[in-house]
Order: C-alpha cells, then sequence, then structure tokens
C-alpha cells in the first residue's frame, strides 16, 4: 500500500542523506522522494511516497522520528491531500502534428513550454494518474525524453503541518 | 582560545576524567592541548579499543565514555566499537580529527567521510566547520548521547578549524526543538499494566538492558517482590536482579537457561522491561493467545518492532516502575513460582571434562566462589559468552558483553574502560582465544596505564562457536581451527603478565586465588575440550 509522508527537517547540509540512509538500510521502499525549503528557511519539507503494509508504514514513522533533525513526521490518507507532480516531456512533433499535440495540451492542461522545428516540449503539474495518462497519450508521437519531478503534497482544507 | 583548547575545556566542563584514544596527524591540535590537561588520556595500541573501552566505561558509569581517533583510517577503525555501542544503546562521544576543510572532498591524505560512513551506526554526528560552533556541538553531543535512549554520538572537526580562535562558552543547557524523548509514562497505560498484573496467574518480567541504562535496579527488584513476579533476563538484561534472588530464573533465547524459557513460554503476562526481544531472544515466546503481552521502554519504535504487543507503555523504566510500585497492591503467585523453582532444581548432569582440560561450567562455578560481591565480568563472544552467562552468580556486580553486534575482541578494552572508571572494582575479561587473537594489543595499554584487569581464556584452539553452528546446520566444519596459535603465557609474559596455566579442575581454586590476589593484571589459561557444547 502507498504512503505520503511529509517530514519536517532541519534545513541542515546532510539530512537528506541521513532519511534517504534510513530507507535504504531498513529496506523501506521509496517510490518518490522530493525536498525543498519551507515559509520558514531554517527547515525543509521532504515528501516521501512509500510502500508497504500498516507495520512497515508505523517503522518508518517511528524510526524517521528518532533522527534528530527530523522535526516532524506525519502520514496522510490519501483523501486529506492535495499531491502534484511536475513532468516535462520533450515529443517528437512534425509540423503536420503540432495541431494534434496542441489540442492534447490543451485537454490536459498542460502547457507548452518549447517547441523546435520537430519536437515539442509539454508540460504538466497534476497528480500521478493523470501524469500517467498524459504520457500515454503522448506515446504514439514518440517521447524523447521524459523528466518527473517526485509528488509534493499538502493538506486540504485549512490544516496544515508546521513546526 | 584555539578550538582545540575549547575542546579539552568543554570535556572538562562535562565532568570527563579519562579519554581513550589513538592520536594522528589531523588531531594532533587537539592532543596537543589535551596533555596540559588534568584529563587522562589512555593510550590504547587499536582505535576500535579506545571504543570499546569508552563503551566499557560508559556501561559501568553512566556517563557518556569518550573516544578520540585521528582522521581516515583512526576514525573508520572506530566503527566497529561505535556500532557495537549503537547496538546496545551505550553513550560514547567519538571525537575525530578530519582534513583540512578547504581540502574535504579532494581524496587527499587520510581523508575519509567518517561522518557519512558512521551514519548507520551513530544516533547522531556533527562535522564542526564553524569554530564558534564548537561548545554548542559538543554539549549536544554529550546531551543526545546520554538522554533517552543512549547511544554513541560522533564529532567529526577538520583540523584547521581545531586552530581557529573561538570563545570559550559552554552551554549549561541546550534545546533542541526536533529530540525531546518522552521520560514521563502515560497514566492510562501504567493503569493497565497495573491491572493486568493484577488478573496474571503467570506473569512474568523479562528485564533487558534498559534496567542498567535508567538504573532502575532497585525498582525492578522492589516491583518484583511487591506482586511476586518472577523475573528473566536476556543477555542485556544480566545481572540487573541479584542472581541468588529466589525470583530470579536465568537469561532466556536460543543460548537461554530451561526454567527462563519455560517461564515466557508458559507465562500469561510478559513484562518486557527495557528489552529490544533480539532474534535470540524472541524464539522463547511461543504464540500464545491467552497471553498478555506489555512492553516498556524508552524508545517506541522499539515496541511492536520485533513482538506483538497488547500494551506499551513509553518512558524512562525507573520513573514508570515508580509509579508502577505505587499503584499495584502485594501479590502471590506461590504455585507459579513453585512451578518455575522445581525446573531451577533439577540436576544438570555435569560431563567429565577429558584429561588435561576443564568443564567450563565448573570453571565459572568455581570463580564464583571467590569473586567479590561486586565484581565486574566482561564476556566477549562465542562459547565463553554463553558458559560465562549461564553459570557466573553476580548480587551486586555487573556483567556486561556485546549483545547486540557480537562483536569478537570486546571484552579486554571494555574491561580496560570499566576498571579506569571503577579502579577499586574487581573487573574479568572472559574471552576465548579466537577473540583474544583480536585483542591482546591492548595488554600493553593494561600495563602502561597500571589497569588491573584479570583476562580468562578459555583456550580450545577453535572458534567453538561458530564450529558448533558449522556441525548443526552443515554437518561438517571448516575453518574454525585455531592451530598455529601461540602460547598465550608466553605472550603475556612477554608483556610483563602473569600467567596461569588451568588444566584440571582441581587446579582452578588455587589459580583463582592466585588471580585475584595480584595487583597486576593476569592472564588466566583455562583449556576445555574443543568437544565442549553450549547447547547440549
Amino acid at each position: 500500500m502507498k504512503h505520503t509522508i511529509s517530514v519536517l527537517v532541519e534545513n541542515h547540509a546532510g539530512v537528506l542523506a541521513r532519511v534517504a540512509g534510513l530507507f535504504a538500510r531498513r529496506a523501506y521502499n521509496i517510490d518518490s522522494l522530493a525536498v525543498g525549503v519551507t515559509a520558514d528557511e531554517n527547515v525543509s519539507r521532504i515528501t516521501i511516497v512509500a510502500d508497504g503494509d500498516d507495520y512497515i508504514l508505523e517503522q518508518i514513522l517511528k524510526q524517521l522520528n528518532k533522527l534528530i533533525d527530523v522535526i516532524k513526521v506525519r502520514s496522510f490518507s490519501e483523501k486529506d491531500l492535495l499531491t502534484r507532480e511536475l513532468v516535462l516531456v520533450k515529443v517528437n512533433c512534425t509540423p503536420a502534428q503540432r495541431s494534434e499535440l496542441i489540442s492534447i495540451a490543451k485537454i490536459t492542461e498542460a502547457k507548452i513550454s518549447d517547441i523546435s522545428v520537430n519536437t515539442i516540449t509539454l508540460e504538466l503539474s497534476d497528480y500521478s494518474n493523470k501524469i500517467k495518462t498524459f504520457e500515454e497519450l503522448l506515446r504514439p508521437y514518440g517521447i524523447r525524453e521524459i523528466v518527473r519531478t517526485g509528488t509534493v503534497a499538502i493538506q486540504r482544507g485549512s490544516a496544515s503541518l508546521t513546526i | 582560545m584555539t578550538v582545540a583548547k575549547a575542546m579539552v575545556e568543554c570535556l572538562r566542563a562535562e565532568g570527563v576524567k579519562h579519554v581513550f584514544g589513538y592520536p594522528g596527524a589531523a588531531i594532533c591540535p587537539f592532543y596537543d592541548e589535551l596533555i596540559s590537561s588534568d584529563i587522562e588520556h589512555i593510550l590504547v595500541r587499536h582505535e576500535v579499543n579506545a571504543g570499546h573501552a569508552a563503551s566499557g566505561y560508559a556501561r559501568v558509569t553512566g556517563k557518556a565514555g569518550v573516544c578520540i581517533a585521528t582522521s581516515g583510517p583512526g576514525a573508520l577503525n572506530l566503527i566497529t566499537a561505535i556500532a557495537t555501542a549503537y547496538m546496545d544503546s551505550i553513550p560514547i562521544v567519538a571525537i575525530t580529527g578530519q582534513v583540512n576543510s578547504d581540502q574535504i572532498g579532494r581524496d587527499v591524505f587520510q581523508e575519509a567521510d567518517i561522518t557519512g560512513s558512521a551514519e548507520p551506526f551513530v544516533k547522531h554526528s556533527y562535522i564542526v566547520k564553524d569554530p564558534s560552533a564548537i561548545c554548542d556541538t559538543i554539549k549536544k553531543a554529550f546531551y543526545i548521547a546520554e538522554t533517552g535512549r543512549p547511544g554513541p554520538v560522533l564529532i567529526d572537526v577538520p583540523m584547521d578549524v581545531q586552530l581557529m580562535e573561538t570563545e570559550f562558552l559552554y552551554p549549561e543547557k541546550v534545546e533542541i526543538r526536533s529530540y525531546k524523548p518522552t521520560t514521563e509514562g502515560n497514566k492510562l497505560q501504567i493503569k493497565r499494566v497495573a491491572d493486568a498484573i493484577l488478573k496474571a496467574d503467570r506473569p512474568v518480567i523479562c528485564a533487558g538492558g534498559g534496567i542498567f541504562l535508567s538504573d532502575a535496579k532497585e525498582e525492578l527488584s522492589t516491583l518484583s517482590h511487591k506482586c511476586d513476579i518472577p523475573v528473566v533476563n536476556t543477555m542485556m538484561g544480566l545481572s540487573n536482579m541479584d542472581m541468588t534472588d529466589r525470583l530470579y530464573f536465568g537469561m532466556i533465547g536460543t543460548h537461554g537457561v530451561k526454567p527462563a524459557n519455560h517461564a515466557v513460554a508458559r507465562c500469561d503476562l510478559l513484562i518486557l522491561l527495557g528489552a529490544r526481544m533480539g532474534d535470540r531472544a524472541v524464539v522463547a515466546l511461543k504464540n500464545n493467545d491467552d497471553m498478555t503481552i506489555i512492553h516498556i521502554d524508552i524508545d517506541p519504535a522499539e515496541i511492536g518492532k520485533n513482538v506483538n504487543v497488547n500494551t506499551p507503555v513509553v518512558g524512562d523504566i525507573k520513573k514508570i516502575l515508580k509509579q508502577l510500585i505505587e499503584t499495584v497492591a502485594e501479590e502471590k503467585h506461590t504455585e507459579w513460582v513453585n512451578e518455575l523453582d522445581a525446573i531451577r532444581k533439577e540436576k544438570q548432569p555435569v560431563p567429565e571434562a577429558k584429561s588435561g582440560t576443564v568443564c567450563p561450567k565448573l570453571f565459572v562455578e568455581e570463580l564464583n566462589k571467590h569473586l567479590p560481591e561486586d565484581s565486574i565480568i566482561v564476556s566477549d563472544v562465542g562459547q565463553n559468552q554463553i558458559w560465562t552467562a549461564n553459570n557466573i552468580c553476580i548480587t551486586r556486580g555487573r556483567f556486561m558483553t556485546a549483545g547486540g553486534m557480537g562483536t569478537m575482541g570486546y571484552s579486554l578494552p571494555a574491561a580496560i574502560g570499566a576498571k579506569t572508571a571503577l579502579p577499586e572494582r574487581t573487573v574479568i575479561a572472559m574471552c576465548g582465544d579466537g577473540a583474544l587473537q583480536m585483542q591482546f594489543m591492548e595488554l600493553a595499554t593494561a600495563i602502561q596505564h597500571g589497569i588491573n584487569v584479570k583476562l580468562v581464556v578459555f583456550v580450545n584452539t577453535d572458534l567453538g562457536m561458530v564450529r558448533e553452528l558449522q556441525e548443526r546446520i552443515y554437518g561438517r566444519e571448516t575453518s574454525v581451527d585455531l592451530t598455529g596459535s601461540p602460547r598465550f603465557d608466553i605472550i603475556a609474559e612477554a608483556y610483563g603478565i602473569k600467567a596461569e596455566n588451568v588444566t584440571d579442575i582441581s587446579g582452578a581454586e588455587k589459580a583463582i586465588k592466585d588471580m585475584l590476589g595480584s595487583d597486576k593484571p593476569y592472564l588466566l589459561q583455562v583449556f576445555v575440550d574443543r568437544e565442549e557444547r553450549t547447547i547440549i
């Protein structure tokens, strides 16, 4: 089962290595990991999507909590979260195919970020499944390159995670 | 003053009297200041033993032991000791020199990423690049090492930083917003524990190393007696209860004793106290639906990790036990205690030792007769550990071993650390001839610093524990024969240490008395038949 975990950490060098190392040495599976500074520049927020049963999730939360640089750890159920990934896709695109690809971009609310004689680069920010569908739609044209970020997540409604 | 001098002043302010270490280029600025302080430096002969000595020191004092090494290989040699301390939750502060900060990452001479390498085995680590951070960092290191679930903390200081100027200002207190261990037990949970004790017909307490870390020996005994609850130990917990107590039934696990394993298998209430129930201990547990399990530990991550638990209580054991003792009523479990007592009293056959050898069980029993009651026994790893653990009788003293990591070569340096901290106590390292050859360089340390430790070596020219396992599982032995080992009495003599041989149990009494009566380090070789087993 997939779990989305938000971790507030001290914004020090080496903290990400500690968190990633913990997952590696205890054999927890990470699906994605994203990190960035928060409104407080001394604090970073790591969003981890991990796979495992309830026992593994409990262990992940407890072990993360034991890291001295970890200030707060929370896992959320999917329905409480707004999640986003960013993807950049460079697709083959002959001049004749341009209008087709532009209409795909319109339907999926992707942005046309770059264009060349024979390629087009589309950008989409959405939740994971939507990005998968987007990729499927583009595959027939020939994907040259695809770059994805990890999932970032924020609680729906007024609830917020701060130190 | 320089950072190096500030480091020494910080250690003094922390009350450190002894440090264990091995110098090298990158830590020389610190050593140059250490030498003019009142802190005694014990020069070990291999860095790993600085770590083990600090660990032995910490185990008997409850304060963090300090070990020091230089950059690169020196620091890397510390890792096994750091990992050993981590597994057993022992507070140590390891200080390492690092190459100059502008050279870090360039693979210069004796450079190693020690904070990175040691990361899986430390509670926390620091690399100090800002000279003004040194005092705060050292204070935090001791605070983290000694509080909550204790453990090793590493401080890596580049050589150029050691030479920079800073102000010495040792903070009285530190606040770490992300580190707030729970020490007070939840009242409702404690009430649940008391209710479970009241309901139980066959309760048992399994007490681990956490009892020492929390200084809760007295409370353990009080609770056990007030509610008439039998006590068993994990290996890390050995000697946290007077072994002659009528309610004490020995060590559980694969290498444990029958009454203890029976108690854990048959009980209807199991109270785990500061025991993480490692894989070698947990085998004693049978799946038993009507057994209630209570786990009391300061580390919430240990609760539910290896054993499913009905009632968890997170907090400091001493505090929780005190509350519990006030909450519970006096009880009697006479039938249950008698059941275990009958198993304890079953006669164990003692095999005849072959000529020229000594039965290890009988030797340890003989040793028990002569030990001062507050003796400290440090066992190594292997057959010697099991023979010692299951036959030693400790009342007010202390047993210690590298229970979690099972690090060979632990006993002598740890004994040196313990004896340094408590020079008035008898300290005996017990090891096999395999482990001895991983640590006998430390005999020089004992001689040089006048540390009067005793060393009992069970000699069977074999890696006996591995051989037992090979025979059991693979049906044959391989690479365990230690033929070619030297005569250890002559080695000892070369170090200026008196050595005696025991080849027959009839000679044990005199040899033990001579050893204990000597005011110098002493080596006793006890010849054991290679057929002697730990699991019969």
